[in-house]
């Protein structure tokens, strides 16, 4: 399966990872040879292999509703970047995480 | 032409757990932003989810509830997009194999206009566990929106029809039907204000008589009934005019807006909708064993269908009545604790259904918030039973009940509403009216009937409504032969 | 003492011929004089460090020891350890404080261990030779002009430069086992589940493993000791009885203290692609082992040349979705000037991550991408089974397999940084043990020359079979009883 500059612009979207023309085509070159790579299973025949997800059969384990965690909003808000396009303020206002304005 | 809408509805019903479905935070609703926000709902670097015991009961108990397959196997998959309230660019549902299969839930639609009403089955293609989103907040800063992640990661279990209803009505009536049996069965609070019961509705329309299912526009959640019927109208509408006028219908996700009680088309989430699912590798495949089944199974309450058949052999109730009474498992509840407490069946589901469900209903307050208690109310049905008082006595002592003014035998010494029922009492008001009222009693001998309602108004009359009227029609009628 | 093992070391602080202030200081002062070229740390904070030391030097004059009190560890910057700086070697988090500890740094914590510092990597665990870390890359101690391997190889050169008593690393696909390889020590893999991920950052996460870097066998189950066992926040943590790793370990008089172990010899471990003095190395190692009793057998791994096309479509699936968090809202690189929330995403993740992230996350999108999933993803899982059931197979005729853990010595640094696929081919040895989720170890068996005439460590893999790691630590322990190859210390680091 060829890959194309397409195709690449297209996984950089939904990967939300920008991508120049330049670095577009360097890519396609590193990820057409990764691929390649890939391609060597297509040789195998895996009719009727079950796939595998885990390396052990084990399965969920569950915990008990009970509340465990506590607030720790202001100590988790350090961390929060800065706001950007100018202002040095940290992207937080009211407890709220803020991020440019979210159209539906 | 005649057209034939095609309505399927995936239900996002929030699950009464204390914690969230993957960590151990609060879903408390309205708490400060971000105040329930832990490392797990924030996705912070190394966090990683454990699945939270009551969401898995929950689930089997909806999948008992609705006679459907549980999967003894199923599996937690990654649905990958990007929006700032989906902290970990994914979100963690079941995608190939969900927790509950195929099942079935019987809706009763109800009359409209000249089309009686009728039953009708509506089949559950599947339900799955997943966990909630956060919320955008606008407004807060100019230009730029405000994250809470206080419902991230809040367990859901996402309830999907086949495209199985065929009007507004029917959406509507399943929508109803299933709010009842979530809350019923005890998974769901059921309140739709605060989101923990969002219909998104999807709609096309066809010719009808066709077999082929048109293209179809999923109207994103309804958090009311009434939203709904007016969404579901107006989109069903416009889809049929588009269509006449010669245009096509897209697939595309729409939003109900109430104000002008249309739809529109949202912008899309991810253009391509290519969610990527795949296996979470955090999370181990959940088996479901028959002794898990069989421990939800042994706290189940009666479901409603099983208590509607019981009402009607136990109680000998029409059938019209044990439905009604089998609407929510608290009014449900309330008549058995009114009969139980020494109330006759038939008059309870009268009073229960008539009396307490208009007062419940004028003052917007439910069966469980109710003043007057089932042991209240039997006590007043019994009092009426044994002549007491009358039914519109009856009625007043009700009023008072319900302003907390006394046990029902206070209110009735209090109120002076214990009727006379001293037979040589009666006779001698009785013959005090005829004495009074020659000429009626001349024009009821004369064959008019209607004097003779007039006498026992009298007669009640100066009983001061306290005579009863039984033994008043009684006396009057052999005084009269 | 910059050479002892740990158990000296703990003797040593217990009978206070030293206390861990002095040790802590010890390793803290080389830190100073080598890291600046090495640069095997990323984060340092003397303060938090010596605080602890004190700490521990008060619980060892109060008779609560443990085995490693008073020890100072290096902790490779996947794991989220409270207040320190935890980057994963990236941009993205270069800001980074963690607010909460990983589950083994609480229970190097509750040892009363040392966190010495935070060691650089290979960008999210993506790659085998430390040149993806944002930081920069990390000098090889044996021959500064090669790479120490990868992904851990901040600790990995810690280690083999004595910069610390014993370091901690993730192997998702060799990173533990090729760069204890190439800088010649001791390095565990355990199984799947043995060690909690929770607060390890993750990479691929069903492949995702924590273990122990370290000089020595006994080192490493030392280590074990701490870092192992069941936690109820990590859904895949095994629950299993807290076991002893140290148990198996036996100073044996016997002229061959491994009689009867069958020693598995995959055939695709020894063709093409083997450099031939490794391959001498490793025979070597071989016939030591037979010396020491053990028993010759051959095996077969048929699909071991699939195990790199399957481990590069479902460890960058997984990673394009667990780096899906990393978007400038929450934490992390948020881009500096953008237009609104697409464009704040796309710049933020194309500035925050490196080239090689960003190459993973691209294919990772792509198998999962509609219309490829069953091609790639469902197709690689599918291969996935078939890797694990050689090595079913292969445990009925052997208790370990061994063969080399790299196919070559340390490589130049910038030789492979170009090529990608010659670089995932540095990880053909180990890669599979990650797919079937078995314990697989590194352990210095010796020196081979490299084409311009330098002599650089070999490690040799002993692979076993699930919850063995006892008895592998007690394979590599005999051989370290009659060789001293993970003695030997890089020259000039004196």
């Amino acid at each position: 399966m060829a890959l194309s500059i397409e195709d690449i612009k297209k996984v950089a979207h939904l990967a939300r990872i920008e991508v120049s023309e330049s670095d577009a085509v360097a890519t396609l070159t590193k990820l057409t040879g990764i691929l390649s790579l890939i391609e060597q299973m297509q040789a195998v025949d895996t009719t009727g292999i079950e796939p595998m997800s885990h390396s052990q059969d084990l399965s969920q384990r569950l915990r008990d509703d009970i509340v465990t965690k506590t607030n720790l909003r202001d100590e988790f808000q350090k961390n929060a970047p800065l706001l950007g396009n100018g202002s040095t303020e940290q992207a937080v206002a009211g407890g709220l995480y803020l991020v440019p304005k979210v159209i539906e | 032409m005649e057209w034939e809408v095609v309505i399927g509805l995936e239900t996002h019903t929030q699950l009464k757990t204390n914690t969230k479905i993957f960590s151990g935070a609060s879903i408390k609703y309205g708490a400060e932003p971000n105040t329930q926000a832990c490392e797990v709902s924030i996705a912070l670097p190394g966090v990683l989810p454990v699945l939270n015991k009551e969401a898995m009961q929950c689930a089997i108990k909806f999948g008992l509830a609705i006679n459907a397959h549980i999967a003894p196997r199923s599996v937690f998959a990654r649905k990958n997009y990007f929006y700032p309230d989906l902290p970990k660019g994914y979100q963690i549902s079941q995608f190939e194999l969900p927790v509950v299969g195929k099942g079935a839930v019987t809706i009763q639609v109800p009359a409209v206009g000249k089309n009686a009403a009728y039953e009708k089955v509506v089949n559950i293609t599947r339900a799955h566990l997943e966990e909630d989103a956060g919320k955008s907040v606008h407004g807060a800063v100019e230009g730029m929106s405000g994250i809470d992640l206080n419902r991230a990661g809040t367990p859901l279990l996402e309830i999907v029809t086949e495209p199985d209803m065929r009007s507004a009505a029917e959406a509507v009536a399943y929508a109803k039907k299933l709010h009842e049996l979530v809350q019923w069965i005890g998974i769901c609070d059921g309140n739709m204000q605060e989101g923990s019961f969002r219909c998104d509705v999807n709609v096309s329309v066809r010719p009808k008589g066709s077999e082929k299912l048109g293209t179809r526009r999923e109207i994103k959640n309804l958090n009311s009934f009434k939203f709904m019927t007016q969404a579901i109208e107006y989109e069903t509408r416009w889809q049929i005019e588009t269509l006449e006028d010669g245009g096509t219908i897209q697939q595309a996700t729409v939003l109900f807006n109430p104000d002008t009680g249309e739809t529109r088309a949202m912008r899309s989430k991810e253009e391509a909708n290519d969610y990527r699912y795949f296996p979470d590798p955090d999370l181990l495949p959940l088996v479901i064993s028959e002794a898990d089944k069989d421990a939800v199974r042994a706290q189940m309450p009666e479901l409603p269908e099983a208590m509607k058949a019981r009402f009607e052999a136990q109680y000998a109730l029409s059938s019209y009545d044990a439905n009604a009474l089998t609407t929510s498992r608290d009014l449900a509840n309330y008549f058995v604790a009114t009969v139980e407490a020494g109330a006759d069946a038939k008059q309870s589901a009268n009073w229960v259904m008539g009396t307490l469900a208009a007062k419940l209903n004028a003052e917007d307050t439910s069966i469980s918030d109710s003043p007057i208690n089932a042991q209240q109310l039997a006590q007043l049905l019994k009092r009426i039973s044994d002549n007491t008082i009358s039914n519109n006595a009856a009625k007043q002592v009700f009023e008072a009940l319900w302003n907390v003014e006394g046990s029902v035998d206070d209110i009735i010494a209090a109120k002076g509403l214990k009727q006379e029922s001293d037979s040589g009492a009666i006779e001698a008001i009785v013959d005090e009216v005829l004495a009074a009222n020659a000429a009626m009693v001349e024009e009821f001998k004369a064959g008019k009937e209607k004097a003779f309602n007039a006498l026992v108004g009298q007669a009640m009359k100066a009983s001061k409504g306290k005579a009863n009227p039984t033994q008043v029609n009684d006396i009057l009628k052999k005084k009269l032969s | 003492m910059i050479n002892s093992s740990l158990k000296q070391l703990g003797e040593m602080l217990q009978a206070k011929k030293i206390s861990s202030v002095e040790l802590t200081q010890t390793f803290l002062d080389r830190i100073q004089q080598y890291n600046p070229n090495i640069n095997a740390y990323i984060a340092l904070d003397e303060g938090k460090t010596l605080a602890q030391a004190k700490a521990a030097d008060a619980r060892i004059a109060a008779g609560n020891v443990a085995p490693l009190t008073g020890i100072p560890i290096a902790q490779k910057d996947i794991f989220c350890a409270k207040g320190w700086q935890t980057t994963c070697g990236s941009k993205m988090l270069a800001n980074f404080i963690a607010p909460y500890d990983a589950h083994i740094i609480t229970q190097f914590d509750a040892a009363g261990a040392v966190n010495l510092g935070k060691t650089n990597m290979d960008e999210f665990a993506m790659g085998s030779s430390n040149e993806t870390s944002y930081f920069g890359g990390v000098k090889n101690p044996w021959s500064f002009d090669r790479v120490p391997g990868g992904s851990s190889g901040g600790s990995a050169a810690a280690v083999a430069a004595r910069l610390c008593a014993a370091a901690t690393g993730t192997d998702t696909g060799g990173s533990i086992r090729q760069p204890a390889s190439l800088c010649g020590f001791t390095g565990l893999k355990p199984t799947y589940g043995a060690v909690s991920r929770f607060g390890m950052i993750a990479f691929a996460s069903s492949l995702d493993q924590a273990g122990p870097m370290a000089k020595s066998a006994e080192d490493c189950a030392l280590m074990m000791n701490v870092m192992a066992g069941f936690d109820e926040r990590d859904s895949t943590s095994l629950n299993r009885e807290k076991e002893d790793y140290t148990r198996d370990l036996y100073n044996s008089n016997q002229a061959k203290p491994l009689q009867g172990l069958k020693v598995g010899l995959p055939k695709e471990y020894f063709s093409e692609g083997l450099d031939a003095n490794v391959g001498n190395v490793i025979e070597a190692a071989i016939a030591e082992y037979k010396n020491l009793g053990a028993e010759i057998v051959d095996i077969s791994l048929p699909n071991t040349g699939l195990s790199i096309p399957v481990y590069y479509v479902l460890a960058p699936a997984e990673a394009s979705s667990n780096l899906s968090r990393y978007d400038g809202v929450r934490y992390g690189h948020r881009a500096a000037e953008y237009t609104d929330l697409m464009d704040m995403y796309n710049k933020s993740r194309a500035e925050g991550f490196g080239a090689e992230v960003k190459r993973r996350i691209l294919i990772g999108t792509y198998v999962l991408s509609a219309g490829y999933y069953d091609a790639y993803y469902l197709k690689a899982q599918q291969i996935r089974r078939l890797i694990a059931q050689d090595f079913v197979e292969a445990f009925k005729k052997c208790d370990v397999i061994m063969g080399p853990a790299a196919p070559s010595t340390a490589f130049k640094a910038g030789e492979k940084v170009d090529d990608p696929v010659a670089m995932y081919l540095q990880d053909i040895y180990t890669i599979s043990t990650n797919l079937a989720g078995l314990p697989g170890m590194s352990i210095p068996a010796g020196f081979a020359q490299s084409d311009d005439g330098v002599s650089l460590p070999v490690g040799l893999q002993i692979i076993g079979n699930y919850f063995d790691e006892a008895r592998m630590l007690n394979v590599a322990h005999q051989y370290q009883q009659v060789t001293d190859w993970h003695t030997r210390m890089p020259a000039g680091l004196e």
